[in-house]
Order: structure tokens, then C-alpha cells, then sequence
């Protein structure tokens, strides 16, 4: 593209000069504005800064840590950093990023123990309980196991495995004879590790983990998912019906919550001799 | 997509652009017209790289350089798709350690064992290893050299070192790294029907009806076939999905009955269900009567070990196969003992789901499909095993027809178009040939234009001939084997029992080792030559997939450096031996005419090889791009074509039929064709009237392999394992691949992303077993054998869940030597080795 090139190069036009230093005037006013808003604590994170496991709702959170860094220093992996200036998340506060260093949810947690005020909160011993954002497949267009590929990597490094990431089964439509296995995140069991989006294979990872308040969706309260409900107690809600009973031609049956209609099958026509017809006993004869 | 812009939408986007160039905005879709053109990529299609399943994959060319691949959408197999390892197959040749120049051990400038690698021509690196290999032939005879060559080989390369070695250097000592993978496989389907691979297809996937997966761990190791047996289970009423395995493994997401047995009591399994189906009288007596004999083999055989193991000196009948004929009642009677509550006991399966698997074989109603890999093969009685389900298959006559099918999966993308079919093993010629059958010999010798006697027998005046893999790593520690040619695999880090043989035998200070490869493996490293190999699309080339499907490939791109691959380190080797050098003056006698030859000469120019003409732009596609040929170029004939033709002539002259392919250049037009190939026809299904042009009209079904036409049922019992774990070493060791790692890690290790997804081999175990050697998740642990240790972490969430008593490790990581542990048993019959049960302990590290 020699153009862009050679407009990069020398000569600079009167409206150049002109947007530049509108531009220019337009920054500084935004910096003075981001340095006002950074004076007060910032009440949210950076989409991409995790907090470690245990952390207090974020405002709880910034007002129980004190920056001491204690955790930083017991995380065995060295995935968890405190915050500098200008990287967006409360300075001196611990975060990691999912993307280059996910948590590897020790049994132990002794990140959470190391806390001296509670900040993370010290009655989380069960590391799959912990709740530090949500993995959301964001991207099913590049994401290759949606398009029928055999990856799925993010469901074989997931620690809560078989749980937090399930594989769905389907029938590839555009191959007709394969299938596809895409990859489906449980909010009940994602505990936000991001172990999945480190390990995405694709340049950008198309399954990211984002904070809860972000990813989640809520259903309306008005309504509930009718199976999940009965799962749930155990039975139907409602007393289950007596047996149904159907006007129906010999040879159908009626299953009245499964398959609907069924055709028994049909007798093997008689094409054998005689003695194999007498040999096949009554039973088959029907 | 049509390259015309309607005025209308031309205006939109110079508005659109116009805007942005004022907003200061670049877009991406106003690039101008001619820089979308520039992107001029050059596609062009090739098998997968990896595994025996035989993806088609396009390359797109572009300055020289693989910039992109897709899934060939047209390829029957895997239509368009890939798994991860065939996405990334655009990086595999690009890693930035790739070897571009020959690597010699010197010290003080001359070759030296204990010296550091310094680079050194390819003149000099051939002159010594010529040097080494005539003096070991001459000093300890046909054993003396060997080469150790794979099933990732193209089918000429295999070609081209078959006749180097058995015709050339009058030395058997040929082997491939699939003695390691699916020489079993190969057993049993020479002693049941006479001929090699399998009857069935890859349309079996969609026609059957029950799979079962014995000892395959086809979710992660056949990905694609995979996705099309989940398909069918998913869509055909009634299908149904049987797994079997050691472990719980990603086949048991899927699995309609999934069971975990104890290992090596698969025998008992199989033996069970023939019981079950004589019992209920299920079996097919018109198919038994017209089609199969009855057998029995020998029992006791040992486990392959060096003779001076007390395992070996105790065995009664130590690596006996020969069958002997039985009835049926007698065959019946040798199944009776496996009843279903002594099985269930034996096997630790519940006893309703070892019924529910016998009752889907037994059903006629029903078409069953069996699929196994290394599970079976690598086992010391493997070719029992792998017997023992053609016996269940062929009780029923389910077998040889859409959906019926017992299986055998390969595991290298070509162990059947080049290992096998090719035959380039110490005991085989190609088109399933043996050294053995003085005819065979003979017949060999009259294509290659050599004299009578040139291809030694198993026994010569100069000694035993036949040597197989894992003898062959004893035999260099040994120091009878003094040169050694690794070829296309990594077997320093494959061969089991590291410490006490391989090791060793490389590094004896009287041998001399050669490795080829494009990378620096772990194997270079043991070695004393490393030559920079061309690798997959550098070079023309042909691989033969797991359902007889051969597919050819153009070369892409050139190699790196001075990088050339293995058929013209072969063919440029044998320019440096004289035939005196190598061959007795008694068989020079019988043809003078080759007399102060080279084995080039002998071997390659030899009127036939050397017959099809090249020049710049022979290799052309029906599109009008060229391709190089770079062999070609260097020797002045097209060198794989010659090869290949010659070989098809063992296809169509042999004495044996059923090997029959195409000519070259139908298969640079298809996207492969599953042999037998007879007047341009493919075969589907061999043995069954109509499918196999072999089986003639009115003759329903016939196994030609065999004289009489009929398959063999061959009983064999449940026998142990050769290392069961004991009160100190506690735990089963198996080992085995996971998804994203193929072939050692050699190449897959190399692909960042692939690395990161899958970066260390853990140890997978039972999580009970964990917590009872204070071990969990995560730990750092260290595994011992009575042969050495590694240290790694556990692992007890993973994709497999092993049972308590049972650990699983993937040999992938070239960190974690896991073949330091395993132990150099094979399977007497096969020589192939169990790499899935030796005895192990695992503590803190």
C-alpha cells in the first residue's frame, strides 16, 4: 500500500497541522479528566483484571484490602500482581490476567489464608466454590470446535472438568457425516479461573473470562425453566397423571410422555420353506 | 466471489472511505483494489501429516512459504474438518530450531564418538558413514547394519530403503517404527486371513449399527473418525457405543456401556462373548461351514524378553505361533471356561455389562463394528487378541460388508501405505511378501534385475538374518550391530527400557549412529550423524492411510538449508557403495554386467527407476501452476514415479493378489483411492462378492489371503502379564498419547500454541490412590520402575480417569523420557512391544 506509506512520510498538510493540534488540545483535556476519576477509587476493573479467589465484591473488596501484598507473595504459581499506576486497576491492589496467567486453583488456596484483613475471604476453603469471574465462550465464530474441528482444549485444562466446561454433542449439518463438539461454560461451576482462556489455541482467545456482572444474564423472575424445577424437587410440581388410554388400529401403541406413536414391527414375511415357519415355534408365529 | 463492483456500491465505498480518510480512520475494506489481488495464494491439496486417519488438508502457497491450510472440503474423510494438530499444520515445518546442515561428532577435526556436533558437508558426512557401514557389513555380516525407518515414511522412501537394504547391502536389517505400533495388528491378519488391513471402511462409521472400542482411545487419537461415529450414534436409532479400556478415558463421554477392566484381561473378554454366542447357539453355522477353519496356537510363549530372563526360561513354548487344526466342539470346549461370572470376576467388569456387550455381538439383527489401537497391539499377546475378535466377528459372519467390521486403527499416517504394504520390515518384501518363501525371494530379485540369491533367506552362511526392533537395540548394545540408520522417528525416545537398552546401544563406542530428521529430537542428540531432513511437503510424496486409501502429494515448498529428504539421502547414499564392497564374489559371478558398479547403479539406474524423463515443469497441476521436484532435479529422472511403478509391478505380477493400485498420476488427480484398484475401480469391502473384484460371481464370500479361501478362528487363552504390579512396585504403569502431541512431540511440540495447550506429561492417577501416598492434584511426584524414574505432576481431574491400582502417562514430552520406565517386553509373535503395563510406584518428589 505505497499510499499510506508516502502519506506518513513527508509532507504535511495544512489540515493535518490543524487536526493534530485539535487532537492534542482533546487529549490533554481527557488526561486531566482520567487523572480527576483516578483520584477517586475506581469502583470497577478493567474487564481483563481478575481478582484472586475470595475477593469481596469489588467495592468491599478496595475497601477491605490494604495493599499488603501478602497474598502476591504466597501465590505459588506467581500469577497474582499488584496493580501500578495507570494499569487501570486500584494501585497496589492484586489482580492477575487470565490470558497470560491464569489461576491453577490450588487445593490449598494460600492466597486466601495470606490475607491479614479478610479481603479474601477467609471462609472459602473449597477452591471450586471460588467465584473470580465467569468463562464465556464470547466468540463462536472463530472459536474452530463450533465450526466442527477437533479442538476443545478449553474442556480438557478446565480443572472443574466435565462441569464448568461440558462438550455438547450434534450432528454436523454442513459435513452430514460428522459431528461437532462445541464447548458450553456452567455458571454453577465456572469458578473463573481462566485456565481455559490461557489455553485457547486461537491468536485471540475466543473463550474469555469476564467479570460476573458482565457475563451474566438473568432470567426474568416471573418465570422458571419447568425441568429444572422438577429436577430440582425431586418430582412434578403437579401429581403426575393416571394412564392414559387411546382408540388406536391393532399394531400401534401410544406412549403417552415419550415417543408418541409406535408402529410395532412388522412380521418377516414368509419366504422361507415350510419346516422354517414350523421350526420358528408359536411364539413368532403371531 | 466475483471480483465486479456495481456502481452504486463503488460510490458507498468511496463515500465510506472518504469519511474515514477525514476521520483519520483506516478501514480495513478499503484497501485499494489491487493489494486484495497481491494475495495470490496457491492451493494445492496433501494428507495430514499426523495420524493413520488420512485428512485431506489444502495448502495455500504463497512466496514460497505454507501461509495457510484448510480441511479439504472435498475429502470424503474429513470433509473440510481437522483436528487441533491438523489446524496447526501450517506451522509444523517452520519451527525455529529446524536442522539445515549435516551435524558430525569431531574432535580435532575428524570424527570422534565422544566429540561435540560440528557441521560438516554432505560429501563428508556420506563419506564416513559409507566408511562404517561397509566395514560393519564386512566384519559382522548382514546384522552388522541396519536401518530403523517408520511409518511416517512416503511410500517410495520405504520403497527405496527395502531395496538398499535387502538387495543393496544383502542385509534383512530393516525395520520401522511400526514394529512398535501395529505389528500385532499385521499378525493377526496374516494367520486369520492370509493378507494384510483391513476389509472394511471408513463407511462402516456410518453403517453400523454397534461400535466397540477395544483399547482405543479414538475421541483423542482418531479425532475425526471421532466426529463421525459420533454422528452416526447421534443420528441412526438404536445405535449404540461400547468402550473398553484399562482407564476411563474421553470415549467413555460418549459410551452407551463403558467398562474398565483389569489389564491384559481383554483376552477374557473376547473369550467370553464366544462363549456367549456357542452357548445361545447365536453363531452363523452357514457362514462357519462354508468360510472358516478352526485352530489352535501354541500357549506359553514367553514375553520377548532376552533370553536370559527367568520369564523366558520358564515359558514352555517360547515365541511359538504355529497354528494347528481343530473342530468347532474342540474350539468350544477351549471357550467354555469363560463364563460370565468367572470373566466378570477376572476382569473386574459388572457382570450386566459384559452381557450387554456380548448380546450386541450376538444379536443378528444387529451390525457391529470393533475398532482397536494400541490397546490391543501393544499387548503381550497381541496377535491373540487381535485374533480373538476376528474369531467373534467370524462366529457371527459379521464381517466383510457395510457396518460389519472388525477394525484395526493405525496410528502413523502411513504404517499401512509404506510400513506395511511396502513391507519394510526385516521379514516382509512389498505386496505382503516374506523373506522367508524362497519364491517370494526369487520373484523380488527378477523385478529388481538382481541375481538369483541377492535377498538373504533367514538363514545364511553368514547367520540369522531376521531382526526386529526392539532385537535391534539389544544387538547394538551388544555390539553386534555396529551402524545404525534412524530414519522419519524418534526411537531413542519411543523404544522402551531407555536405560537398560537403547541408550546404551547408541552410545557404544563401537557403533555408529545415524539419525534424519528435521528437527533436533532426542534421538539426534544420542546420535553420532544427524542429517537435516526435507520434511511432509517439502518433497513429493504418497501415504497410504488406516482403510487402504493412498494419497499423493506435489512438493510445496523447498526445504530449508541444506535440508534434503530421506529418498534422496537413501538414493544419494548407495552412490557411495561399490557393489564388492558389499556383495560376495560367487553372486557378482552370476552377473558380471555389475561389476565396478555402484549400488546406485544396481538399485536405482537401473532401466526401470530411471525410466520416466524430468525437466523443470514435469510436475504440473491440471490448474497450470508447477511444481519443483528436487529429487528429481538432482538425479535427472523422476525418481518417485520410477519407484512407484516399479513397486506396482509386485502388485500385478506378484503371486500374491489384492495389493493393486492405481498408475502415478491417477492419484495426483484424487483425493486418494482405497486399493484393491482394478481397471480404476476402488474396493470398499474386500472379501464379499460384488465389493471385491477378487471374489468371484456366485462365490458370496471368500478370504483369498488363505490357499483354501477360508479364514482361521484361532483359540488362545487368557494369559498374564509379564511385570503385574507386586506389594513393591503397587500400581499398573501404562503409557500411551494424548490429543494435541503425535509422533514424540517432535513436531507438535514446536507449535507454540499446542505446547501451551498441552505443554508437560502428567500423571494421571486415581485420586484415592493420590491422597494414600499424600499426593493430590498438582503435586509434584516421582515415578520408579525397576528400570528408572521421572518426576512429574499429578494429575487427578484430567481428561482420564484411571481406576485405583492404575496410573496413565503420555510418552509425548521430550522432558520426561517416559520410556526410561517401561519395559522392553513384546509380544513373542509380533515382536511388538507392551508399552501399556509394567509395574511402577509412585511417591512424593
Amino acid at each position: 500500500m505505497p499510499t499510506g506509506k508516502h502519506a506518513k512520510g513527508k509532507t504535511v498538510s495544512r489540515r493535518r497541522v490543524l487536526s493534530d493540534a485539535a487532537k492534542t488540545a482533546c487529549g490533554v483535556a481527557l488526561f486531566g479528566l482520567a487523572v480527576g476519576l483516578y483520584a477517586r477509587p475506581s469502583r470497577s476493573l478493567p474487564a481483563d483484571a481478575v481478582r484472586p479467589p475470595g475477593a469481596l465484591p469489588e467495592k468491599d473488596f478496595l475497601g477491605a484490602c490494604v495493599r499488603c501484598g501478602l497474598c502476591v507473595r504466597d501465590c505459588p504459581y506467581d500469577i497474582l500482581k499488584l496493580a501500578e499506576l495507570g494499569e487501570g486497576v486500584a494501585t497496589g491492589t492484586p489482580y492477575f490476567t487470565a490470558r497470560s496467567g491464569p489461576c491453577e486453583m490450588c487445593t490449598d488456596i494460600p492466597c486466601v489464608p495470606a490475607c491479614p484483613t479478610g479481603a479474601l475471604d477467609h471462609t472459602l476453603t473449597d477452591i471450586t466454590k471460588a467465584r473470580m469471574g465467569l468463562a464465556v465462550l464470547i466468540d463462536q465464530e472463530s472459536c474452530i470446535a463450533f465450526q466442527g474441528l477437533r479442538c476443545e482444549v478449553c474442556f480438557n485444562v478446565c480443572p472443574v472438568r466435565g462441569k464448568a466446561i461440558k462438550l455438547e454433542y450434534r450432528p454436523n449439518k454442513r459435513s452430514g457425516k460428522h459431528a461437532v463438539f462445541p464447548p458450553v461454560v456452567y455458571s454453577d461451576d465456572c469458578t473463573g479461573c481462566g485456565l481455559c482462556e490461557k489455553a485457547c489455541i486461537l491468536e485471540e482467545a475466543a473463550i474469555k473470562v469476564m467479570p460476573i456482572r458482565l457475563a451474566k444474564g438473568e432470567l426474568g423472575r416471573h418465570y422458571r425453566l419447568g425441568w429444572e424445577q422438577k429436577q430440582k424437587a425431586g418430582d412434578a410440581l403437579v401429581t403426575p397423571d393416571p394412564e392414559h388410554k387411546y382408540n388406536l388400529p391393532e399394531g400401534l401403541r401410544y406412549d403417552h410422555s415419550g415417543r408418541g406413536l409406535i408402529a410395532d414391527e412388522p412380521a418377516a414375511p414368509r419366504t422361507g420353506s415350510a419346516l422354517d415357519t414350523l421350526r420358528k415355534g408359536i411364539r413368532e408365529a403371531r | 466471489m466475483t471480483q465486479s463492483v456495481s456502481r452504486r456500491n463503488f460510490l458507498k465505498t468511496s463515500a465510506v472511505a472518504a469519511t474515514a480518510s477525514a476521520a483519520g480512520i483506516s478501514l480495513p475494506g478499503a484497501l485499494p483494489a489491487a493489494a486484495q489481488k497481491t494475495d495470490a495464494i496457491r492451493w494445492d491439496k496433501a494428507p495430514c501429516r499426523f495420524c493413520g486417519t488420512g485428512c485431506s488438508v489444502l495448502l495455500g502457497v504463497n512466496n514460497g512459504k505454507v501461509v495457510a491450510t484448510q480441511g479439504d472440503p472435498d475429502a470424503p474423510v474429513n470433509r473440510g474438518l481437522n483436528c487441533i494438530k491438523g489446524y496447526f499444520l501450517a506451522k509444523i515445518m517452520y519451527g525455529k530450531d529446524r536442522l539445515t546442515k549435516p551435524l558430525l561428532r569431531k574432535k580435532d577435526g575428524k570424527y570422534d564418538k565422544s566429540g561435540e556436533f560440528e557441521e560438516v558437508s554432505w560429501d563428508e558426512a556420506f563419506d564416513i558413514m559409507a566408511e562404517k557401514w561397509v566395514a560393519a557389513r564386512k566384519a559382522k555380516g548382514p546384522k552388522g547394519v541396519g536401518m530403523f525407518g517408520s511409518g511416517q515414511w512416503t511410500v517410495w522412501e520405504g520403497y527405496a530403503a527395502q531395496k538398499l537394504l535387502k538387495a543393496g547391502f544383502r542385509s534383512n536389517s530393516l525395520e520401522p517404527n511400526a514394529r512398535h505400533c501395529m505389528a500385532s495388528a499385521v499378525g493377526a491378519f496374516m494367520r486369520a486371513f492370509g493378507i494384510d488391513e483391513p476389509m472394511g471402511c471408513y463407511d462402516d462409521l456410518e453403517h453400523a449399527d454397534v461400535f466397540v472400542l477395544w483399547g482405543a482411545n479414538m475421541a483423542e487419537m482418531h479425532p475425526i473418525l471421532w466426529s463421525r461415529l459420533t454422528n452416526t450414534r447421534l443420528t441412526k436409532k438404536g445405535s449404540e457405543v461400547h468402550v473398553l479400556s484399562t482407564f476411563e478415558n474421553r470415549n467413555f463421554e460418549l459410551a452407551d456401556n463403558g467398562m474398565v477392566f483389569e489389564p491384559q484381561t481383554d483376552l477374557a473378554i473376547a473369550n467370553y462373548i464366544a462363549n456367549y454366542i456357542i452357548q445361545n447357539k447365536a453363531y452363523n453355522k452357514d457362514f462357519l461351514d462354508g468360510h472358516v477353519n478352526f485352530t489352535k496356537t501354541p500357549t506359553d510363549i514367553g514375553y520377548g524378553l532376552r533370553g536370559t530372563d527367568p520369564r523366558e526360561k520358564a515359558a514352555t513354548n517360547r515365541g511359538k505361533g504355529k497354528l494347528s487344526k481343530i473342530s468347532f466342539e474342540d474350539y468350544a470346549k477351549s471357550v467354555e471356561p469363560y463364563t460370565l461370572e468367572y470373566t466378570a470376576k477376572l476382569t473386574k467388569v459388572p457382570a450386566e455389562k459384559l452381557e450387554k456387550l456380548a448380546k450386541a455381538y450376538a444379536d443378528p439383527k444387529k451390525k457391529v463394528s470393533s475398532y482397536w489401537t494400541m490397546g490391543f497391539n501393544q499387548h503381550t499377546r497381541g496377535v491373540w487378541v487381535n485374533g480373538l475378535v476376528y474369531n467373534i466377528h467370524l462366529l457371527m459372519g459379521k464381517i466383510a460388508e457395510p457396518g460389519n467390521s472388525p477394525f484395526s486403527l493405525t496410528g502413523q499416517p502411513s504404517a499401512c501405505g509404506t510400513a506395511r504394504e511396502v513391507g519394510t520390515f526385516t521379514h516382509r518384501l512389498p505386496a505382503d511378501l516374506v523373506v522367508k518363501n524362497p519364491k517370494h525371494r526369487a520373484f523380488a530379485e527378477k523385478i529388481w534385475k538382481l541375481p538369483e540369491g541377492t535377498v538373504p533367506g533367514p538363514k545364511t552362511s553368514e547367520g540369522k538374518t531376521l531382526i526386529h526392533a526392539v532385537a535391534m537395540h539389544r544387538a547394538l548394545k551388544d555390539g553386534k550391530m555396529n551402524c545404525f540408520w534412524v530414519m522419519c522417528n524418534n526411537n531413542m525416545q519411543a523404544a522402551a527400557n531407555m536405560n537398560g537398552e537403547s541408550w546404551p546401544g547408541w552410545r557404544n563406542p563401537d557403533n555408529f549412529i545415524t539419525v534424519s530428521d528435521p528437527y533436533p529430537t532426542v534421538s539426534a542428540i544420542a546420535a553420532d550423524l544427524i542429517l537435516p531432513t526435507a520434511m511432509w511437503t517439502e518433497k513429493e510424496g504418497a501415504y497410504g492411510n488406516a482403510e487402504r486409501r493412498t494419497q499423493f502429494w506435489r512438493e510445496q515448498v523447498s526445504p530449508p538449508g541444506e535440508s534434503k529428504s530421506d529418498v534422496w539421502q537413501i538414493v544419494e547414499f548407495s552412490k557411495r557403495i561399490k557393489v564388492e564392497d558389499v556383495w560376495d564374489a560367487e553372486l557378482l559371478d552370476k552377473m558380471p554386467e555389475h561389476k565396478g558398479k555402484t549400488l546406485y547403479e544396481v538399485l536405482y539406474a537401473n532401466g526401470q527407476v530411471d525410466k520416466f524423463p524430468y525437466q523443470k515443469g514435469t510436475v504440473k497441476d491440471d490448474r497450470g501452476n508447477e511444481y519443483n521436484n528436487h529429487e528429481s532435479e538432482d538425479f535427472g529422472f523422476y525418481l518417485q514415479k520410477g519407484l512407484f511403478e516399479e513397486y506396482r509391478r509386485f502388485q500385478y505380477e506378484g503371486p500374491k493378489k489384492g495389493h493393486e493400485m492405481a498408475e502415478y498420476e491417477a492419484y495426483h488427480k484424487s483425493r486418494g483411492l482405497r486399493w484393491p484398484v482394478i481397471d480404476g475401480k476402488e474396493t470398499l469391502w474386500r472379501f464379499r462378492e460384488g465389493y471385491d473384484p477378487h471374489v468371484a460371481k456366485g462365490e458370496g464370500v471368500k478370504f483369498y489371503g488363505k490357499p483354501d479361501g477360508r479364514a482361521n478362528i484361532i483359540t488362545a487363552p487368557y494369559e498374564p502379564a509379564a511385570e503385574p504390579p507386586d506389594k513393591e512396585y503397587d500400581l499398573w504403569l501404562c503409557t500411551g498419547r494424548v490429543l494435541e502431541h503425535w509422533h514424540s512431540g517432535s513436531m507438535t511440540q514446536r507449535v507454540p500454541e499446542l505446547h501451551r495447550a498441552v505443554p508437560d506429561a502428567v500423571l494421571f492417577m486415581n485420586a484415592k490412590d493420590a491422597k494414600k501416598r499424600k499426593l493430590r492434584d498438582g503435586s509434584k511426584c516421582k515415578i520408579q520402575t525397576r528400570r528408572g524414574e521421572l518426576v512429574t505432576r499429578v494429575e487427578t481431574r484430567g481428561r482420564n480417569k484411571p481406576p485405583e491400582g492404575l496410573v496413565f502417562i503420555a510418552w509425548f514430552d521430550a522432558n520426561r523420557l517416559v520410556n526410561k520406565l517401561t519395559l522392553d517386553q513384546t509380544d513373542p509373535l509380533s515382536k511388538e512391544t507392551d508399552y501399556k503395563k509394567c509395574a511402577c510406584k509412585v511417591m512424593k518428589a
